[in-house]
């Protein structure tokens, strides 16, 4: 028996006030899991939630978390709208900081002012030849894009840790998996004195802007959109699925890319095992959050970012797990997807 | 001797949802051994009523008598422990099983499986529908997928059996065998119900009839004494629309062709085009009969190009275009109107501006890959204006429009689109009888400009109305297109169950095709 059935006319509002409700739950459920560890629930929030933002450094700290996230969902939000389930933005990163680390290490102690926009370039396009690979699975051998992508993710682990141990080890680096640090031309320049902001932020805000207007305004979002909602329509009016596929993975892949040199060419400075913490994962919530909406994954990504930086906070101060973050994370997508079946759902009334 | 007491009555049944009220003070009385009509629109509420009967909706209002007695159907096993059987419009069988596994699934008693195939052949051939209960439903006729349902219901002895427009599927001379067998169920006692928009079936079948508009009941009649018009009349509150076809004047050139396409089908159930030639002229209108589920799906996928052939196989306006994808037969002038309007036709969430884009997105709607969405709504609008589709406005979402305004707003954004060529399948199924008469005139009209039109239908009687010629397709074989004035529908009927001149064999109703 199926306890929900379909509703007739799906209410745009709540669409919009699911997140709000799934935040609301969240901090209910987390007032609860701190009262269970015995710890006054006003008093976390305010150490998660509040102290973050109480200081410029904490505003800045943020800025830079969620850049990472709001760029990799804006790629990722094109994809879920055409219904093209890219779960592997996290080895995307990976592959884009390892092709800009690569760059980096190469031109090392060259004094060109092109070796950033080159390890931009090739970030991006290692990103996308890292998303090309499952389009190129689905088009041609119609496997499953949500384990290609997953799987391709722990590859580029893998090699992403061949490389550090090997290859580019820094000879100096007292055998730690780690390259060298990256010159001062290898990095993003700092943008607000006293803080790590750098200019990799208009990286961010440009594709914010850009995905705005193709959202908006762009023939080909719309036959995403229509692919993803209705395949024998967009079959019906001639529309390609194989493009669809294609389009998706890559420019997913390439803005995963793009946060992956963002973070190598920025606060980490170098290619190590944790250039990411794993914001290819938490950029899916941050996309379902923001309603697949450009300027709705901005607030969601700042959130998102938030609850990195209150779950580092919560560890110093509070002594709690590293686990929190995680916890938080998969409690916010856990009421968001329950939130969200009621959107188009609601319960069947028992037949008596 | 008293009269005996009604098989079923309803009294006063009314059922309200959320935005509209199916049922509103339906009463109606069903004798035992009598052949009822239901008659009504789409969306006149009948099959809530039947869903209501059969205990698979709850009634917030009325009360129902069975045999006298007030009861109250909890589900629809309670509904079959009374007597009552349901054969629905849309079949409920496994494809891949046989015919008395099916059965046996929806017996509520232990059962042995060689006896119950026994007693399927025993029933189907004592009432005229002979069945082989081992083979497996897949490779059914659709006439022979409803036998097994209707035997499904027999086989539990049925005191009412509830048939929900049964021969939308069946051909002519199918109907004919159906209607045997119905009186002869209803001479042995069992009263049916026949749920129906078709008025000649009704006045050929039924003793006595309720009609119904709008959830309510506008008037009960014997159909014997009443004639189509008047029963429309009370079906539509109105004259029956008839259509006009004026007489094209153009020349007479040849717009689409197709010539000997085969294709094998992907789905292993579908069926596999042969050696299918036909033609199409500006300004004419080719009709197709023929039962869905004969390649009807798979000729439609390859002319519209969603799947796509040998070059040299299909011809616009003497340009080989079998190669070419949907969206490039599109830009050649190609429109298709298809029999799924939400998910095929139209996006169902989608506004009806944006569903204009879907095709229409040639029509200058876009520059540099962005769309002009004020564009896409100012054609909305004039579609919505021309066509007289009854919604909400340009931003209304398609699923929100009756089937009938969605088909007028589809038809009219492909036709706006100025075609050459336009395919249309299905064009009135599920359409109201103002709707379905609109739209048959538009497809005159369109044609009579010089565009060339082909349709798809099941319904031998539309396609007598609007087209000039009428070919049959068949296990998907197509017979060669004949004026209609040289056939009727008795031949075509023939043809449809596979009988094409040049094999005709003697038939069982002792006709020769014409």
């Amino acid at each position: 028996m199926h306890l929900l059935e379909p509703r007739a006319q799906p209410s745009q509002l709540m669409r919009w006030t699911a997140p709000l409700i799934a935040i609301v739950a969240t901090l209910l459920a987390g007032s609860f899991l701190f009262w269970a560890l015995d710890k006054s629930p006003i008093a976390s929030f305010q150490v998660f939630f509040i102290e973050p933002l109480t200081t410029s450094y904490g505003w800045s700290e943020l800025l830079i978390k969620a850049c990472p996230l709001i760029l990799i969902a804006q790629g990722l939000a094109i994809g879920f709208k055409a219904r093209i389930y890219n779960i592997g933005a996290e080895g995307q990163l990976i592959i884009g900081a390892l092709f800009g680390g690569g760059v980096a290490i190469y031109f090392d102690g060259s004094d060109s002012a092109w070796v950033i926009p080159a390890m931009v370039v090739a970030g991006a396009l290692g990103g996308a030849l890292w998303g090309a690979l499952p389009a190129l699975l689905k088009t041609r051998f119609n496997a499953e894009e949500t384990l290609t992508t997953l799987m391709l993710t722990y590859v580029a682990t893998f090699i992403l840790s061949y490389m550090v141990n090997g290859p580019w080890r820094d000879p100096e680096g007292m055998n730690f998996p780690q390259s060298i640090m990256f010159g001062d031309n290898a990095l993003f320049g700092i943008l607000l004195e006293g803080s790590r902001v750098n200019t990799s932020v208009f990286i961010t805000l440009f594709a914010v802007l850009a995905f705005w207007l193709f959202n908006a305004r762009s023939f080909l979002s719309y036959q995403l959109e229509v692919g993803g909602q209705a395949p024998a329509a967009s079959r019906y009016a001639g529309f390609s699925a194989k493009q669809t596929v294609w389009f998706s993975l890559v420019i997913s892949g390439l803005t995963a890319g793009l946060a992956g040199v963002g973070e190598v060419a920025g606060p980490v400075g170098q290619l190590n095992l944790n250039i990411s913490p794993g914001y290819g994962f938490a950029a899916i919530i941050v996309a379902y959050l923001g309603r697949l909406h450009a300027l709705g994954i901005v607030l969601a990504g700042c959130l998102m970012a938030l609850i990195y930086l209150g779950g580092e906070a919560a560890q110093v101060s509070l002594q709690m797990p590293a686990a929190i973050t995680g916890i938080f994370q998969g409690m916010l997508l856990f009421f968001l997807l329950g939130a969200d079946a009621f959107i188009d759902n609601r319960l069947r009334k028992p037949i008596r | 001797m008293p009269p005996p007491d009604p098989r079923l009555q309803l009294l006063h049944i009314t059922k309200r949802y959320p935005s509209v009220v199916a049922n509103s003070d339906v009463s109606l009385t069903v004798m035992p051994g009598e052949i009822h009509a239901i008659l009504g629109e789409n969306g006149a509420g009948k099959s809530t009523l039947m869903k209501i009967i059969y205990g698979a909706v709850k009634a917030d209002d009325g009360e129902m008598m069975w045999d006298g007695r007030q009861v109250a159907v909890a589900n629809p096993a309670q509904a079959r422990k009374l007597g009552i059987g349901m054969v629905f419009q849309h079949f409920s069988l496994f494809e891949t099983l046989s015919v008395v596994e099916n059965i046996a699934l929806v017996l509520d008693e232990p059962f042995d499986l060689p006896a119950l195939a026994a007693r399927v052949k025993e029933v189907s051939e004592r009432y005229g529908l002979p069945l082989d209960p081992y083979r497996s439903v897949h490779s059914l006729s659709v006439g022979e997928r409803q036998r097994v349902e209707i035997v499904r219901c027999l086989l539990q002895d049925p005191k009412l059996l509830i048939l929900d427009e049964p021969t939308s599927v069946l051909t002519p001379q199918a109907v004919q065998k159906l209607f045997e067998t119905l009186r002869r169920l209803a001479s042995e006692g069992v009263s049916i119900l026949y749920i129906s928009h078709k008025l000649h079936e009704i006045k050929s079948l039924c003793d006595s009839a309720t009609i119904m508009r709008g959830g309510k009941v506008t008037g009960t009649a014997i159909p014997r004494d009443e004639t189509p018009a008047s029963l429309a009349r009370m079906m539509i509150g109105r004259e029956l629309p008839v259509c006009e076809a004026p007489l094209y004047t153009g020349e007479n050139r040849p717009i689409l062709e197709v010539d000997r396409l085969s294709l094998v089908s992907d789905d292993p159930f579908g069926t596999t085009l042969e050696n299918i030639s036909l033609t199409v002229n500006a300004g004419e209108i080719l009709g197709i009969a023929g039962i869905s589920g004969n390649g009807q799906a798979e000729l439609l996928a390859a002319l519209s190009g969603e799947c796509t052939g040998e070059r040299e196989s299909i011809w616009l306006a003497g340009e080989a275009i079998g190669h070419l994808d949907a969206g490039q037969r599109r830009a050649k002038g190609l429109v298709f109107v298809p029999e799924e309007r939400l998910g095929r036709g139209a996006v169902p969430a989608l506004s009806l501006s944006r569903n204009a884009l879907l095709t229409a997105h040639r029509q200058g709607m876009k520059q540099w890959g962005l769309v002009s969405y004020r564009k896409a709504k100012e054609f909305a609008e004039q579609c919505i204006a021309r066509f007289d589709v009854r919604c909400g406005g340009p931003e209304a979402a398609a699923r929100s429009l009756s089937g009938g305004n969605l088909q007028k707003f589809i038809v009219g954004r492909e036709i706006m689109l100025a075609p050459k060529l336009m395919i249309v399948a299905q064009p009135t199924w599920g359409v109201d009888v103002g709707a379905a008469a609109f739209l048959r005139q538009t497809l005159l009209d369109l044609s009579r400009t010089g565009v060339a039109i082909l349709v798809i239908s099941e319904e031998l009687e539309e396609l007598f109305e609007i087209s000039d010629r009428i070919a049959v397709l068949a296990a998907g074989k197509l017979s060669a297109a004949q004026s209609k004035a040289a056939t009727n529908a008795e031949s075509v009927g023939l043809q449809m169950s596979g009988l094409f001149n040049e094999t005709a064999q003697p038939t069982e109703s002792g006709h020769a095709p014409a």
